[in-house]
């Protein structure tokens, strides 16, 4: 009887887990027919949009690991990069020189960006999400002050192309052209007319792996910890608030190569609002690929990207076909992708509160029990 | 003078650094003006219009927030509801304060529909409300986008002239309800001063409403949940069905909202144009002194002037001073970072 119960809700467990996948299988499957692209293009497509999205969305898996939940300040770390960039191209460094110094010139303003990230989600316990996510806005609004008033005014900038008209503040679109592709196009491999941008892709084999070292160190234990349970992780001697800025440190700074990866690949960066983007979407595809804010694989990553850009490939033309309109397919997807992070925090609290009530119950069990032998 | 320190310190504890902050910069905003040549009579009257404007919809952060369900992200629902109120309206050609008040009332059944789905999800979600909420207002906001393409409309002044449907993505309420509340007994001081007494009018009914609303038996209970849960629940009130009825009114005053914002903004604004329409309301509150916990009708009043205050002098004193339009930026960094403070800041309970 027991076992039955048992069997019947890790049954049911399967389904809300991977609900949310599912689902995007399901609307997938049904929209590749109607989009009526052949597989080849599919397929470069996909290896494309993988190599250049996956690296962001893998530096959302250390906080969570910490159990910060998802970290919107990924946005940080764009902006980050993307100050990088501004200055490679003004100063004419291209190639992969040029990625190498925006990446190092990045680094530190992503540095303190996390710093203050992790600060702010200290301050901001339980509530890290939703404060990670207007911390994000108002950094934003920090940028936009640099970019359009300080860029050629406090801030020399050498080439007047990157510049508005009126003598100071950076350009809306910013071309990348001395870096456009050079990672990707460094060592590619051409397999039956599909590129594959194989450095890139070493890349991210390499994060993959130092997610992987990390969890095995002493402070991917430490997180572990923490993200388990905080008053347990406390009380046996670990300093929770800077194992959690940590954490954000790491997901900001690697976000921030994130970024330059993502917009080698573009080759034009829209220079206030590129940095946007990254955030929700990252965040939609780890959703889609059956993460959850507690928990995250590297399966999740890449069948998450994988998936979610799928639905980008095909929504505009299965909507053009379905209804006759490709903005309609495209408000599609903008409602699917909002409305999958929903579903998936919705499904995420509904089960923390269940699993709570459960141990709450079982817990008035035990000292029942225990009350009932003492007497 | 030990007193005096004792009660200037006992200001700052109750009004917080960050709103004395923005109110000395509000303040020099208004005394620097008249010396870099913007007229304070006109500041002044884009400031009380704007207030009239928006009031609604930060009062409708208060239920929510009293209810304990936190601050109302998901205000894009209420919104919604409102603008499918206006829109009927302007199908059926209904115009002048007849118009106004049938699309208050149209949006009205909407916003109870919206609002229960809208409570039902926040109920299960209790202690994650925020984060989720602001996501639920994203996507209603975008499955309205694939409405309004679809939604049989057929008002010429609304869908686009070419192809005979979808509608617009912004569309003039003049000739139908534009103003028509703010001309009530307004009045002008000489050629740039013009007060929208209406609109003030409607804001006072509205507030008096609330606060009647919170002295009543329901209000009471309402209150009472967002202070404690279990002990309302232990004096038998029914937690769930308070925190519903908080959302739903929430919503409603949303969608009352949208229609003051719109009569005296003159425009609807459809598709992406409510997305991000939570947000200067959050801060808004949140700067007249609300915390996450608690906010008060005077938060309402307060907030809203102080916001909008800054949001109408800093770019037109900004600009005159260094000729560039900074007021985008400003409006970020102000609202943004007030939220950002009352989320960090550790709740204290006053009894």
């Amino acid at each position: 009887m027991k076992k039955k119960f048992f069997h019947n809700e890790e049954r049911t467990f399967f389904f809300t887990d991977h609900a949310v996948p599912i689902l995007f299988l399901i609307i997938v499957a049904a929209g590749i027919p109607l989009s009526g692209y052949s597989a080849s293009y599919l397929i470069q497509e996909m290896l494309l949009r993988l190599s250049r999205d996956s690296f962001l969305v893998l530096s959302l898996l250390v906080p969570i690991m910490a159990g910060m939940g998802l970290n919107f300040g990924i946005v940080l770390g764009s902006m980050a990069g993307q100050i990088g960039l501004i200055f490679i191209t003004d100063w004419g460094i291209a190639g992969i020189p040029g990625l190498f110094i925006a990446a190092v010139l990045g680094t530190p303003v992503a540095v303190l960006l996390g710093y203050l990230c992790g600060k702010v989600l200290n301050k901001a316990r339980g509530k890290e999400m939703v404060s990670s996510y207007i911390l994000g806005f108002f950094i934003n609004g920090l940028y936009q002050f640099v970019g359009l008033y300080m860029m050629g005014k406090i801030i020399p900038i050498i080439k007047p192309e990157i510049l508005i008209s009126r003598g100071y503040g950076i350009r809306n679109a910013v071309s990348l052209v001395g870096i456009r592709g050079a990672l990707d196009k460094f060592l590619d491999l051409k397999i039956m007319g599909v590129a594959i941008p194989v450095t890139t892709y070493l890349v991210i084999v390499l994060f993959c792996i130092f997610i992987v070292w990390i969890k095995n160190t002493k402070l991917g234990q430490d997180m572990r910890a923490v993200g388990q349970n905080i008053s347990v992780a406390e009380l046996s001697g670990i300093n929770v608030n800077r194992t959690r800025t940590i954490s954000i440190i790491i997901s900001t700074v690697l976000a921030s190569y994130g970024q330059i990866i993502f917009l080698q690949n573009l080759g034009t960066m829209n220079t206030y609002t590129s940095h946007e983007m990254a955030g929700v979407f990252s965040i939609a595809a780890l959703l889609v690929g059956g993460a959850t804010v507690a928990k995250a694989s590297l399966v999740n990553v890449f069948l998450g990207v994988a998936l979610f850009h799928m639905l980008f490939i095909i929504s505009p033309m299965a909507g053009k076909r379905l209804i006759g309109s490709a903005q309609l397919g495209e408000y599609f997807r903008v409602f699917v992708s909002y409305g999958v992070i929903s579903m998936a925090l919705v499904l995420h609290a509904v089960k923390a509160r269940a699993q709570n009530a459960r141990q709450r119950i079982q817990m008035r069990t035990e000292i029942n029990a225990e009350v009932g032998e003492a007497e | 003078m030990e007193k005096m320190r004792r009660i200037l310190l006992k200001f700052i504890d109750e009004a917080g650094w960050p709103r004395i902050i923005i109110g000395f910069f509000l303040f020099s905003l208004f005394a620097i003006a008249p010396f870099v040549g913007v007229r304070i009579d006109t500041s002044l009257k884009d400031v009380f219009v704007r207030v009239g404007m928006n009031g609604v919809m930060v009062l409708a952060m208060v239920p929510m927030i009293r209810s304990g369900c936190g601050l109302n992200f998901g205000l894009p629902v209420g919104v919604i509801a409102g603008l499918l109120g206006a829109l009927i309206c302007l199908q059926f050609e209904i115009v002048g304060m007849t118009g106004l008040f049938t699309a208050m009332i149209i949006s009205i059944p909407f916003s109870v529909i919206f609002g229960y789905f809208y409570a039902s999800i926040i109920n299960r979600v209790k202690g994650a409300e925020m984060m989720i909420a602001t996501y639920i207002g994203f996507s209603v906001v975008a499955l309205m986008c694939i409405g309004w393409m679809l939604l049989p409309f057929t008002n010429p002044i609304m869908v686009w002239g070419f192809s005979g449907e979808g509608l617009r993505t912004t569309i003039s309420v003049q000739g139908y309800y534009q103003d028509v509340l703010s001309d009530i007994l307004s009045f002008r001081i000489g050629e740039h001063f013009y007060f929208p007494t209406g609109m003030f009018l409607f804001l006072g009914v509205c507030c008096v409403g609330i606060q009647l609303f919170f002295k009543s038996r329901t209000g009471l209970a309402m209150t009472a949940v967002g202070k404690n849960p279990d002990f309302a629940r232990a004096s038998t009130v029914n937690v769930d069905r308070m925190r519903t009825h908080s959302v739903i009114l929430s919503t409603a005053l949303g969608a009352i909202g949208i229609i003051m914002y719109q009569q005296s903004f003159g425009f609807i604004q459809l598709y992406m144009g409510p997305f991000y329409m939570a947000f200067p309301a959050v801060a808004a509150i949140l700067l007249g002194g609300a915390s996450l916990k608690n906010a008060t009708i005077t938060h309402v009043l307060v907030g809203t002037f102080l916001f909008q205050g800054i949001v109408t002098m800093a770019p037109s004193v900004i600009n005159s001073m260094m000729e560039s339009d900074m007021s985008e930026i400003i409006r970020i960094v102000v609202s943004n970072g007030m939220i950002l403070y009352a989320l960090t800041r550790k709740e204290l309970y006053r009894r």
